[in-house]
């Protein structure tokens, strides 16, 4: 969690939005510090997280997330974070056949195949339980990243449709957030990409998107976020409120400043 | 960093550079404190894996790509557990030199070798090795090579800044040269002997797929199923993966997959516009990294990406490997007669990083890398 960029969102752990579908999209940069900004928010706030990983695996998060002031491995063993390592469960899937359907089902098959296996599981982890023992406070699905699974074969709209019913279940039902991350191609044509991204984009209510700059690579600045507000359910009467940083990620924080306001411009 | 400050402020003289590469190589261990390990002959505290070292940004466990030059711009090398993946250049002549320098590199180090390719037999890749050389050699070419002259003989790799007005933690050297990143004659054959002593598995694509066999419709290209199954074999029967407890000294396997993506292998994303419909190629990266991610390997992979006319694929491709490094030669090209680049053999660009176990990754800053194998003299300069 970067302290600053609570402070630009203007949320805290304690005081978060619910119902809410945040996107992240990133061009021509990474934008994975994001995901890990909000894997540790919602840990901090005490909510029962569902970490879709599926590009990197679970040492990585548990180890960048220690700089954050999280510790995974415990936040799994509590029954708070409840972790899909895609590239481990992949190896699982592809090698042996289940009996049981595995999230990542479609891995196996030779036809673009749909994601209700992944929902199933997502949909039974977050699932509230009854007993009351746990307390935690409202549900929320991370996914990193969505692109990823366009690249296995799956269509926009399987994954568009995923999507949907994570909302319904989760945002309406259950009244916890989703965050997912999604790569934007930028230049390069890809429809797929696009319309997911499109699709998302309409139906979310914070967007952050990082971006490389424009001038090209440079030491301080590592990119540019800029954070949407968006209200999809009501009319667009009011405007949607939109604001740009530049941000430079350091070892353990991300430090962001007005456009041109870099400390080593200054 | 650690590293960089202390090789900096010894790294001043040429000719004393062996010396302080030494120097230095001790103190910046010694700051990591007991996590010291990676030389063979490290303290008996760690068992040590020969050929490999940790990194001093995130303590990841680093191998050698075999080149030093390259291990520099990669951050220190590359990652166990890692693809690289070279696309490459039009004639398929550089990329399979650093092919071999990463298999050469292996053996040197005493890992376990499996090459897979499609076109050419792994037996006889192994025989076209490039030699290792001897550490006695490296001092007399570090002289020479700050001098611009061409050394007559040994022959190594080198990074050259050319402005060496810049901060002294640009030249970093690569210390420990002689146990971690070896230089390489490019010009003589690897010693048959060593070839013998090394431990290697071969996949050849048409002795592994007999054509009578009936295939069945599934959601890999029946080649990459079979390389996937065989990289899993020797993985799960090595014990790379901690699963056989029996085996005392760890290792490293390096995995080397030669024109993955070319029509041999049964795939058709090089030769259509909108191949790849089965999205075999992806698949496979993918299974493949995540078997990598839960073994102690390191795979180096060349694609001829210039015959993919699917841009986006490429983009698909680059997210789904670890470190992406695209060779540029200046062959045939109009580059070729361009004064600017006539020292030069070709360009080079590191075209993503990794960000493991951290938030930042060591990006050098210069973007503008060209390489030229002079002679015997693999150099990257800016």
């Amino acid at each position: 969690m970067f302290p600053e960029l609570n402070n630009l969102l203007n949320t805290t752990p304690d005081r978060a939005e619910q119902g809410k579908l945040t996107l992240l999209c990133d061009a021509k940069t990474d934008g994975s510090f994001l995901v890990h900004h909000f894997l540790s928010f919602y840990l901090k706030a005490n909510c029962k997280v569902c970490f879709v990983a599926l590009i990197q695996s679970f040492s990585h998060y548990n180890i960048v997330g220690q700089k954050l002031g999280v510790n995974l491995t415990m936040a799994r063993e509590r029954g708070q974070l409840v972790f899909l390592e895609g590239l481990k469960s992949a190896v699982d899937v592809f090698f042996q056949a289940q009996e049981k359907p595995h999230p990542l089902q479609f891995l196996r098959e030779a036809s673009a195949g749909n994601l209700k296996p992944l929902f199933e599981f997502v949909r039974v982890a977050l699932k509230p339980v009854d007993s009351g023992a746990a307390g935690w406070t409202y549900p929320v699905l991370l996914v990193d990243d969505l692109s990823v699974l366009l690249s296995l074969g799956l269509g926009a709209v399987a994954v568009l449709d995923f999507i949907h019913y994570c909302r319904a279940t989760l945002c309406w039902e259950l009244k916890g957030n989703v965050v997912v991350l999604v790569h934007d191609s930028g230049d390069v044509e890809d429809e797929e990409n696009d319309i997911l991204l499109n699709g998302l984009s309409h139906q979310s209510h914070l967007i952050l998107r990082a971006e490389g700059l424009a001038t090209g690579f440079c030491r301080d600045v590592h990119g540019q976020l800029r954070i949407l507000w968006r209200r999809p359910s009501q009319s667009t009467s009011q405007r949607d409120q939109s604001l740009t940083y530049q941000y430079k990620i350091q070892d353990r924080s991300v430090s962001f400043f007005a456009k041109g306001m870099s400390p080593a411009v200054l | 960093m650690a590293t960089v400050a202390t090789c900096g402020g010894d790294a001043v003289g040429v000719g004393s550079a062996v010396a302080t590469a030494s120097k230095s190589n001790v103190t910046s261990f010694q700051r990591r404190g007991p996590r010291v390990s990676g030389t063979n002959d490290s303290g008996p505290r760690l068992v040590s894996i020969t050929g490999t070292r940790p990194s001093v940004r995130n303590g990841q466990l680093l191998v050698s790509t075999g080149l030093p030059a390259l291990d520099q711009l990669l951050g220190g090398g590359l990652a166990v557990g890692t693809v690289l993946l070279i696309e490459e250049d039009k004639y398929n002549i550089y990329s399979s030199l650093l092919f071999k320098y990463f298999l050469a590199e292996g053996i040197v180090n005493g890992h376990t070798l499996l090459v897979a390719s499609a076109n050419e037999d792994p037996a006889n890749i192994l025989q076209e090795l490039p030699a290792p050389l001897l550490d006695n050699c490296k001092k007399e070419f570090d002289e020479d090579v700050y001098n611009h002259k061409t050394p007559e003989s040994n022959i190594k790799m080198k990074i050259a800044w050319r402005y060496q007005l810049l901060p002294k933690m640009e030249q970093i050297r690569p210390v420990s040269s002689s146990r971690f990143g070896h230089y390489y004659d490019a010009s003589k054959r690897i010693p048959q002997e060593l070839i013998e002593a090394s431990k290697w598995h071969g996949f050849f694509l048409p002795e592994k797929i007999s054509p009578t066999l009936k295939v069945e419709p599934c959601s890999l290209t029946h080649g990459y199923i079979k390389l996937l199954q065989f990289i899993q074999n020797i993985i799960y029967e090595e014990g790379f993966d901690g699963s056989n407890p029996q085996k005392k000294q760890k290792n490293i396997l390096r995995i080397g997959i030669q024109n993955l993506g070319s029509p041999l292998w049964g795939d058709d994303i090089c030769c259509t516009e909108n191949g790849d419909s089965g999205h075999n190629l992806t698949k496979f990266l993918y299974v493949l990294r995540g078997l990598l991610r839960t073994s102690l390997s390191a795979c180096i992979i060349t694609m001829p990406t210039h015959l993919i006319q699917n841009k986006a694929f490429i983009a698909h491709v680059t997210n789904l490997s670890d470190t992406v490094v695209g060779l540029e030669s200046f062959i045939g090209s109009e580059r070729e007669t361009n004064p600017l680049y006539k020292d030069y053999h070709g360009l080079i660009h590191i075209r993503q990083i990794p960000r493991l176990n951290n938030l930042v990754c060591d990006e050098s800053d210069v973007k503008d890398l060209g390489f030229k194998l002079k002679r015997k003299l693999f150099t990257i300069e800016h």
